[in-house]
């Protein structure tokens, strides 16, 4: 055996998408919440990136460049949103940005 | 057993253990520093499987300017109280109860898909270069391209603007200068 | 050249008019000018109504050319003649049509789809509906030759058409879509029936001539006394409106040229009637009284209802010129369930046996809308009713029969009713009641001229007793104020109606007493006055029709008269003679002129009215209404024996009446029932309100009760208040999905994935 298939890539990013959902499910501080949804992105960029790999196609690897700049953004404006809730609030618990509730 | 099966399941399963100290860790600074390191194994299953280019970026952006952003803000915020109690009563069960469901799902489905057991095709020289993934952006895929350096810049305009007028009614400096 | 006839239309139009007018500017005009623009509405109406009346007369043509003349004497396309019966008439039937109500056409198919009918057949077979847009032409006056119908093509029905032909068809025709097709098929139409139409018209013979000449004659009259009798009421105003609109209606009932534009009519008077009754609405018994009232009477009408729709169903027409003379084709049940059904109407409008007890009651409203709906006009509506379409009744003897015989038993007991009560109006109303009868009596003996001849003679007499009973009361009242004390009500009668409190009002006020003396003698039946007469009359038919049912009939009628004149001469003599047993008697004024005037008016004409040579328009009057309801002529019998028979019983009565309340001072402490058993039950009228409580209010009370409690409250409330509730619930557990933490969206999220991924297992193969 000189190769991992296909679906032992998948079942690695799987678990580690499963991590980083936890992370953001489970965890309150909201940096935390943060650097685990990275986490989701991440896993799935290797999934496309094994993806590309196995069907040797280099459209995988492009749209992981694409996710790693909405990645960028994402996170640029998500840290954006935490500055702006410590300063109204002086914490960064998810649970205490609950204005939106009905 | 090749180099690349066990660079597959060494750094494979030192990825998962990072995440899982990730989420777990206290302090948000070292939170940011197992986050690094499971960017940097990323980057090393990315040169594994043939994507020199991919994996490159991943160190550059996120283990360097992404990482760098977050330290940033830690360092601005200064320390936070971070408990770890529950205060939504059924969260953690549902979630835990969620998570597994999904992830064995998920797997199973991975198991079962016809496309699990393929193995990786030989490939040409420049697969995943530098060269070949340009040829390709600026070819094919030079419109997405373009919307996506168009969505940086919102983003950017965004998070100044949120970070710097977001909480203007609240901030009492703000308002009183 | 007819001037006036085509004018017809305007009669109904004044006191339509009046309402309008009321309703809008009325409370900027104040009151008293209120009544005296529903009085000037009311007088031109009834100007109009002589001048057709005369101009009518001048109709009169040759037996031998049957119509055609009057159809170019009328130089409007709107009005034909309609040849009615076999005797050739002397005077045309006019009809005008005002407007077409609703035409349902079988010939032109009305496709609903998009899908066209494409075969010949096919149209024959179904039977689709067209509804032509109803078109006025300014209530028939300026233009009456506009025979415009808007024809509309299967594309331009779609849309609005087809909505109003499923409207019309639900009312009409018991119409459904049929499941998988295209087309709208009319249930209820038999085959044999072609289109139906139905127009709104008017309908002029000597029947409608004479009606309306008692409507608005009489109706003015009592409008100007109104404007006497109501002057302090502070709401004039509504009383007014009620009463034109009450003109109106009666106006639309007799002149309407179909069933269904009576009932209109019939419908619309029995709501004023309501109205009025409970006029003084804020007495609990005055608007029950009225709820009465309007309850039993949609009883009757019910059957008049189906009546009319069994009639429907064999004739397809419901206009009279259609229905009637095509009378005799009616066999079998029908012949004689359509004159029942219609009779079953009759007994409510009319206050016959079995559904007579609202009129009493309805004596709460003010008494000069006694005097005008339920003495004078819109009572008789069941007589007239039955006048108008009596050749069914012709064609079903066992029908005429069940008319005698309700009237017959109706006429006898309310006499008998009568006989005790010790409120002025009541007695009125039962010896309403008790006329009523008689004029069932005499249309269910075929002598429909003699009861609408009584009608007419009844309402000269009856509204001129009520109308001095209210100046009476006017009187008494009068009398109490300037005595400083109001008498006490005794058996929870106003003192004003009680006539123990009364005695000697003759020599108080005299125009009232002497004119309300003319009227009681006049219903006594006392040569020769109008009641004598047309009482005459119908013991004269009654006998005259032969059989042992209408022999014994005539018994009853001739008892009845007995009754009437006693019952009369007790009210005359307790009312007029007597000494003051009040000092509210003592001291009591006359009324008002404006009040006076209409009463002396109504006493000539109570006086005249009966005289076989009343017209002032040439012929006898029997003749003119035969022209209409058959000549009858009686023969092999006495008439003068007869006339002398009926005079010795009324002049008994009044004998009797003398002998018991004139000879001495009548003891008070006997009546209202304390003298004896047979007084007690009359005085309970007979238990029947009590009997009908027990029997038919009671249970169904129990059952709205039920109704109320388990149906309404537990099914209904219960599912309404369980879906409200469970929706509560259902937002109270959703609401925890919404409750602003954004972790708990994110868990949503993650539960949904993860119901996907399973979804996907379940939906792949």
């Amino acid at each position: 055996m000189n190769a991992v298939p296909l679906g032992h890539w998948l079942l690695l990013t799987t678990a580690l998408f499963g991590v980083g959902a936890a992370g953001v499910l489970l965890r309150r501080n909201v940096m935390i919440v943060l650097m685990s949804v990275e986490l989701m992105l991440n896993a799935v960029n290797i999934a496309l990136v094994a993806a590309a790999r196995a069907h040797g196609q280099i459209e995988g690897q492009l749209f992981v460049f694409f996710s790693l700049t909405v990645a960028a953004a994402e996170v640029a404006v998500g840290l954006a949103l935490v500055v702006a809730i410590w300063r109204s609030l002086g914490r960064t618990d998810v649970d205490d940005v609950s204005v939106m509730h009905g | 057993m090749s180099a690349e099966v066990l660079l597959f399941y060494v750094v494979g399963a030192l990825l998962l253990l990072s995440a899982g100290a990730m989420i777990r860790s206290n302090d948000p600074v070292h939170a940011a520093l197992w986050m690094v390191g499971n960017f940097l194994l990323t980057a090393v299953l990315y040169l594994v499987l043939q994507a020199p280019f991919i994996a490159a970026v991943q160190v550059i952006v996120y283990a360097g300017a992404i990482m760098v952003l977050f330290l940033f803000v830690v360092m601005l915020l200064g320390a936070q109280p971070m408990t770890r109690s529950e205060p939504i009563a059924g969260h953690r069960a549902t979630a835990v109860f969620g998570l597994v469901a999904l992830v064995a799902l998920l797997s199973v489905a991975v198991a079962r898909a016809p496309a699990a057991g393929r193995m990786p095709p030989p490939l040409t020289g420049d697969f995943g270069s530098p060269e070949a993934i340009g040829q390709a952006l600026f070819t094919d895929w030079v419109l997405p391209f373009e919307w996506v350096s168009l969505m940086l810049l919102v983003a950017l305009i965004g998070a100044v603007m949120i970070a710097r007028f977001g909480s203007q009614s609240e901030d009492p400096e703000e308002t009183s200068g | 050249m007819p001037t006036f006839i085509p004018l017809l239309p305007l009669v109904l139009a004044l006191p339509l008019a009046g309402v309008v007018l009321l309703v809008l500017f009325g409370g900027r005009i104040g009151g008293r000018a209120s009544g005296w623009l529903a009085t000037t509405m009311v007088g031109f109406a009834f100007l109009l109504s002589l001048a057709i009346a005369f101009e009518y007369e001048g109709l009169r043509e040759a037996p031998a050319s049957s119509g055609t003349e009057a159809d170019h004497a009328l130089d409007d396309e709107g009005s034909h003649s309609v040849e009615e019966h076999g005797a050739s008439p002397e005077w045309p039937v006019i009809e005008r049509k005002l407007w077409r109500w609703m035409r349902v056409n079988r010939s032109l198919p009305l496709v609903v789809a998009a899908e066209p009918l494409a075969v010949g057949d096919t149209i024959d077979e179904t039977m689709l509906d067209i509804v032509d847009v109803p078109y006025t032409d300014a209530l028939g006056i300026l233009d009456l030759s506009i025979s415009v119908h808007r024809m509309w093509s299967a594309d331009q029905a779609l849309g609005l058409v087809a909505r109003d032909a499923i409207e019309v068809g639900e009312v009409l025709s018991d119409m459904n879509v049929s499941a998988g097709a295209d087309q709208i098929r009319p249930l209820g139409i038999p085959e044999a029936v072609g289109d139906f139409s139905l127009d709104v018209g008017l309908r002029l013979d000597w029947l409608s001539v004479l009606m309306l000449l008692v409507i608005t004659g009489v109706g003015f009259l009592i409008h100007i006394y109104s404007t006497g009798y109501m002057a302090h009421d502070p709401d004039r105003r509504r009383y007014f409106t009620y009463l034109n609109l009450f003109v109106f209606s009666m106006l639309v009932l007799v002149l309407g040229s179909s069933f269904l534009t009576l009932f209109v009519g019939w419908e619309l008077v029995g709501a004023c009637s309501y109205l009025l009754i409970g006029f003084w609405h804020r007495s609990e018994a005055n608007a029950s009284a009225g709820r009465k009232a309007f309850i039993v009477n949609r009883i009757g009408d019910l059957a008049f209802l189906v009546g009319m729709m069994l009639l429907w169903t064999h004739f397809g027409s419901l206009a009279f010129g259609d229905v009637l003379p095509r009378a005799a084709e009616l066999t079998g049940l029908a012949a004689i369930a359509a004159p029942l059904l219609l009779l079953g109407g009759a007994t409510g409008k009319s206050a016959q046996i079995p559904l007579y007890v609202w009129l009493p009651d309805a004596m709460a409203g003010p008494t000069p809308v006694s005097a005008l709906i339920h003495a004078a006009t819109m009572v008789t509506a069941g007589v007239y009713m039955i006048a108008r379409v009596h050749p069914l009744f012709d064609n079903a003897p066992g029908a005429m029969a069940a008319v005698a015989v309700v009237g017959g038993a109706t006429a006898l007991i309310a006499a008998l009713i009568a006989l005790v009560q010790v409120d002025i109006k009541r007695v009125l109303a039962y010896s309403t009641v008790s006329q009523l009868g008689y004029m069932f009596m005499a249309v269910g003996s075929g002598a429909y001229v003699a009861g609408v001849f009584h009608l007419m003679t009844h309402a000269f007499f009856k509204a001129l007793l009520f109308l001095g009973a209210g100046s009476l009361m006017h009187a008494m009242e009068h009398g109490a104020e300037h005595a400083g004390e109001h008498p006490e009500a005794l058996d929870g009668i106003p003192y004003e109606q009680d006539m123990r409190h009364m005695g000697g009002l003759l020599r108080r006020a005299p125009r009232t007493g002497w004119t309300f003396l003319i009227g009681g003698l006049a219903l006594a039946g006392v040569f020769p006055l109008a009641g004598f007469w047309s009482k005459d009359e119908i013991l004269l038919e009654v006998l005259a029709h032969g059989g042992g049912l209408y022999t014994a009939l005539y018994a009853v009628g001739l008892l009845t008269a007995f009754l009437t004149a006693l019952y009369t001469g007790r009210q005359l003599l307790l009312v007029l003679f007597g000494e003051p047993r009040s000092e509210a008697a003592a001291q009591a004024g006359e009324s008002p002129l404006s009040m006076t005037v209409p009463l002396i008016v109504l006493a000539v004409l109570s006086i005249v009215g009966g005289l076989p040579v009343l017209s002032a328009l040439g012929a006898p009057f029997p003749e003119r209404l035969g022209d209409v309801l058959g000549h009858h002529a009686v023969e092999g019998l006495d008439k003068i024996v007869l006339a002398l028979i009926a005079s010795a019983a009324a002049l008994a009565g009044l004998g009797l009446a003398w002998w018991m309340y004139g000879r001495r001072v009548p003891d008070l402490g006997l009546m209202a029932g304390r003298a004896g058993a047979a007084s007690r039950v009359l005085w309970g009228k007979l238990y029947v309100d009590e009997a009908y409580h027990i029997l038919f209010v009671a249970p169904f009370v129990r059952i709205a009760r039920v109704l109320w409690k388990f149906v309404d409250n537990g099914l209904v409330d219960g599912a309404v208040n369980g879906v409200g509730r469970s929706l509560l619930a259902a937002g109270q557990w959703s609401r925890r999905w919404q409750g602003g933490r954004v972790r708990g969206y994110g868990l949503s999220i993650l539960l949904g994935a993860a119901l996907m991924v399973a979804w996907l297992f379940v939906a792949a193969p």
